[in-house]
């Protein structure tokens, strides 16, 4: 069996194809989009015709992953950890109709922030639905937990979480490959009423959910993935979750004195937590992510044996790095040259030639004649128009949420309210948002930014490419209030007059500012 | 064996390439790696930084802890010094002097260089005009990446191998280049 030289993404996505998978379904999202990206690439995902085509959002992905499973063949379905919350609905209902094939549910969680807008752990989630959970500490783990969670799945008829963190989603390591299984054969389930969730079968169905919870907490206490470690010294007693036992390791080069229980599959481990705690004095929870296994240990009352990120032992917020480490277990620091007062931050920004910045500087001449006016921002590359230089975008919270604030905006009487949505946005969750518009008419204009990519997570495919105009229509935009630009610097004067008339109108209206985006641009010369 | 890099500079730059073309050599010789990277928004002209981690035994931290880089590899000035803290008493620290300045109040080039060139392991160069030099204006982490080849113990050949890989299909004439701008960086760095 060969290694590979893989990323945590990666190492998962040939983890679950050697598994057996026969489809994965996803919406792109960073840290999490190299795992579709893989079959994408991959010649047996290929060879074998496993479905790896993107979804238009987290939630319709969840659902597929979902028919797959009822079909009986194994399916995962990818998402950053805010598609969680877009494909809750499906997500914790799955846990109550049960699988048939197994359901894999990979949610990637952006600790720190780097690509955006919160910081959730997604082992809430699980707990949540009562699902089990697993949280791979390397990349090799996550290869191997493919087929350990498919097995689980299965054999539960449950879905299984997978949790990862950037700085493993996006960290290489060797990474040993095993033995293939096939892929399942059409297989029907035997009771196929379980997915029928009337009340009457949705009750049963939650009573037995909550007899598993048993089974689930028995498979984490004999999991191979939850270790004690023996140490001498009894005054502290260690909890790392996920990657955050790769960090204890480094900072005690393998020398820890202290006993370790590494977590990495959930419900906990209570017989284990159990005499980790009788052994020892003091307790460090280190986790990355919220202090989820350290709420739980601390209780309300906030127990002092237990030290981590809410005793202040640890950061509150933000990742996990070795020095935080080695800070919090009062270790010697390596010295380190000082920080160079000539540093100055550089922030993303729209690259050069990007047409989205055509588009705001025609938006920000435009917005100069309505003085009272907003614009509502979304999830995208055209998010850093809230920057400098074009202070173009007033908010960005969710996907889609642009087009409902701005409508949610000039209900409250704001004149004039405009809504800024980049293409595979506006398919993912803008769709439903303008229909709320169209049906009341409401006096707001929107901007769709069609770069004909999803331009942020690395130019994957736009799913309303080349039907835009259409969807528009079809969701009933007044054809004579649907204009096209063409975000260049020459047509700059145009672009101006044609947003301007658009503002002015005391009605819908939408405007799509259309020209490729300049990096997939360049990637196909 | 044990080798921990920083590699840094601006979104687009390339050191994704320079990690992986050493990342996948050090696998062909049965070295354990861990290397940790930069995707998403930063990407989009941000500042960017790599970690990667060679070892003859199993790598544990995906990041490296500060003062302990045996290598500083910026592929723009400002970048290299942003990174300096992760650097040992005893790293190295190679730096391109071509500055990026895609931010307002890019500070006075010759002080980050003065900075840069304050630490006693150091080789600045102007990588972008050694690759011109050599036939490819694109090929300036090819530079750097001859330059940190003398402080890895790995082949020369292995990296070369993979630079033939990576531009066979644009031709001989780019290859060549990519090889001239890897041999002149590693010849500056022959006696550091």
């Amino acid at each position: 069996m060969s290694v590979k030289l893989l990323l945590g993404d990666e190492a998962f996505a040939q983890g679950v194809l050697d598994a057996g998978v026969s489809g994965c379904y996803a919406y792109p999202g960073t840290p999490s989009t190299e795992i579709m990206e893989y079959f994408q690439a991959s010649q047996e995902a290929a060879l074998r015709n496993v479905h790896r085509s993107w979804s238009c959002n987290e939630k319709v992905a969840m659902e597929e992953a979902l028919g797959m499973s009822f079909a009986g063949k194994r399916a995962v379905v990818c998402m950053k950890h805010v598609g969680l919350n877009v494909a809750a609905d499906g997500f914790v209902n799955a846990a109550i109709t049960g699988t048939n094939g197994g359901l894999l549910v990979a949610a990637a969680d952006d600790p720190s922030m780097h690509s955006s807008q919160n910081e959730q752990d997604s082992r809430f989630y699980a707990q949540f639905a009562m699902i089990p959970c697993l949280e791979p500490a390397s990349q090799q783990e996550a290869y191997d937990m493919a087929a350990y969670a498919f097995e689980l799945s299965e054999k539960q008829e449950i879905p299984v979480l997978l949790r990862f963190t950037t700085r493993l989603s996006h960290s290489r390591a060797n990474v040993q490959l095993r033995e293939k299984k096939p892929e399942n054969t059409l297989r029907l389930p035997e009771n196929a009423r379980r997915f029928v969730l009337l009340p009457a079968i949705a009750r049963q169905n939650y009573s037995k959910l909550c007899d598993k919870q048993a089974v689930f907490a028995a498979s984490s206490e004999n999991s191979p993935w939850n270790l004690y470690y023996e140490g001498t010294d009894k005054s502290l007693g260690i909890v790392c979750t996920g990657l955050a036992f790769n960090y204890v390791q480094e900072a005690f080069a393998g020398k820890c004195p202290y006993p370790i229980l590494k977590i990495s599959q959930y419900p906990l481990p209570k017989e284990k937590l159990k005499k980790l705690i009788q052994d020892c004095k003091q307790i460090m929870v280190v986790e990355e992510g919220m202090p989820f296994v350290e709420q739980q240990l601390r209780g309300p009352l906030g127990n002092s044996r237990i030290l981590g990120r809410l005793s202040g032992v640890l950061p509150r917020i933000g990742e996990l790095n070795p020095r935080i480490i080695r800070e919090a277990f009062k270790l010697t620091l390596p010295e380190t040259p000082a920080a160079a007062e000539l540093l100055r931050n550089r922030p993303p920004r729209l690259c050069d030639g990007c047409p989205h910045s055509n588009t705001y500087d025609a938006l920000n001449e435009a917005c100069k004649d309505f003085p009272g006016s907003k614009v509502f921002g979304d999830i995208g590359c055209y998010t850093l128009g809230a920057l400098p230089p074009y202070n173009a975008i007033s908010t960005c919270v969710d996907m889609g949420a642009s087009i409902s604030m701005a409508k949610g905006a000039a209900d409250a009487g704001l004149q004039a309210a405009i809504a800024v949505i980049g293409d595979s946005t506006f398919t993912h969750s803008g769709m439903t948002g303008l229909l709320d518009a169209v049906w009341e008419n409401s006096p707001i204009t929107i901007l769709i930014v069609d770069n004909d990519t999803t331009g942020m997570t690395g130019g994957q495919d736009s799913l309303g490419s080349g039907r835009l105009d259409d969807i528009c229509k079809g969701i009933g935009v007044a054809p004579e209030h649907l204009r096209v630009i063409i975000p260049l610097p020459k047509n700059l004067a145009g672009n101006v007059e044609v947003l301007k008339e658009e503002i002015a109108y005391r009605g819908l209206s939408v405007v799509i500012a259309r020209r490729e985006c300049i990096q997939t641009l360049r990637k196909k010369k | 064996m044990k080798s921990d890099i920083v590699l840094a500079g601006v979104g687009g730059q390339g050191i994704l390439t320079i990690a992986a073309i050493i990342g996948q050599a050090a696998v062909s010789q049965g070295i354990q790696v861990k290397q940790s990277e930069v995707h998403g928004m930063a990407q989009r002209g941000g500042s960017v930084v790599a970690h990667l981690r060679l070892s003859s035994a199993p790598v544990k931290s995906d990041l490296i802890e500060l003062g302990t880089a045996h290598v500083v590899l910026g592929m723009e000035p400002m970048e290299a010094l942003r990174q300096l803290p992760y650097l040992s008493a005893k790293g190295v620290l190679l730096a391109n002097t071509t500055p990026i300045r895609n931010i307002g109040d890019y500070p006075e080039l010759e002080l980050i260089l003065g900075e840069l060139r304050k630490f006693p392991r150091t080789a600045v160069m102007d990588a972008d005009e050694m690759a011109k030099t050599a036939g490819s204006p694109r090929a300036a982490n090819m530079v750097l990446l001859g330059a940190i080849s003398n402080f890895l113990e790995l082949p020369a050949g292995l990296l070369t191998d993979a630079i033939r890989k990576m531009f066979a299909r644009k031709g001989e004439e780019i290859v060549q280049a990519n090889l001239k701008a890897f041999d002149a960086g590693r010849t500056l760095t022959a006696n550091l």
